[in-house]
């Protein structure tokens, strides 16, 4: 990774997230909001459908900086807005997650500052999403 | 609850005079290896760090290493002291998660006994919605801090209107 430089591009991933996956997550976070698993009453609030969990998307979206550094203690900062939810039908299929970054800063001490993009079906579902990273 | 606000502009609800305000130490979280390795699951993360001791330690950790996001599922307890307390005037009802920042001294490892220390921020409204912004620190219960989660809440609509 010495020829990183800012423009690098770290290797976007695409991720799916299904039913299966949130009732998954809401388990292991201790997350059991109604609205990630509830259609009943996620749409009683106004919602289009279940939506995923901010924090799954967030978790996601930092696999392309933790797979690109191998070491994810690199990581140093990380940060996101949450713009718009993932809603996540009742089907097979599951919903798409789009993730790629990109080095926009190169920083003191061997470190590097990337910005994430995130979206689902064309829409950005992050917003001023970075990281910054201990290169290796 | 207390009423809504129907002034022009961005009429306050909470109670800005617990900015500031930092709320008792939680008990200690101890990180057990299989909870690391079920939240790697959950987020669909192979990566053996995560997972495989072997693969921990032979990057330098003493155990398996808790994915990034994992230090929120800690920090949650601490963040929840502030955004029930009663004084504040939150109705939770309301709130969707509008930011979240992480900066580590180290990433968590699994053996970790953290403790979550919170402080209120900042609370501002902004179109109509109240934004609370609290900061957990999870730190050793020796002292050494480990990683600071900053959370920014919002509560739909209370501010001021709703229509």
């Amino acid at each position: 990774m010495s020829a990183v430089a800012v423009g690098t591009k770290l290797p976007a991933q695409t991720f799916r997230v299904s039913r299966f996956d949130l009732v998954r997550y809401a388990g292991a976070s201790g997350d059991f909001n109604l609205i990630h698993w509830n259609e009943r009453f996620a749409k009683s609030v106004g919602l289009p459908d279940v939506i995923a969990h901010g924090m799954f998307t967030m978790a996601e979206a930092a696999r392309v900086v933790t797979d690109w550094l191998g070491d994810p203690g690199r990581l140093e900062e990380y940060s996101v807005r949450f713009t718009r939810p993932v809603p996540v039908a009742d089907d097979d299929a599951g919903s798409v997650i789009e993730v790629s970054g990109e080095v926009t800063e190169l920083l003191d001490g061997g470190r590097a500052k990337i910005m994430l993009t995130a979206t689902h079906e064309g829409q950005k579902v992050l917003g001023n999403a970075w990281a910054i990273v201990r290169l290796p | 609850m207390q009423q809504a606000h129907h002034a022009q502009g961005d009429a306050l609800t909470l109670n800005t005079a617990l900015v500031g305000r930092t709320y008792p130490p939680t008990s200690p979280y101890v990180v057990g290896r299989e909870k690391v390795r079920e939240f790697a699951t959950a987020i669909g993360d192979a990566n053996p760090a995560y997972h495989d001791v072997d693969a921990a330690r032979a990057l330098g950790y003493a155990d398996v290493v808790a994915p990034p996001t994992f230090a929120f599922v800690i920090a949650y307890a601490g963040s929840s002291q502030a955004a029930m307390d009663p004084e504040l005037g939150l109705d939770y009802s309301r709130v969707v998660h509008g930011e979240q920042r992480f900066a580590y001294s180290r990433p968590i490892v699994a053996g970790d006994s953290l403790v979550a220390t919170a402080t209120i921020e900042a609370i501002r409204a902004v179109a109509g919605n109240d934004i609370l912004t609290t900061r957990v620190d999870l730190a050793t219960e020796a002292g050494e801090h480990v990683v600071t989660t900053t959370t920014v809440i919002v509560a739909r609509g209370t501010a001021e209107e709703s229509a």
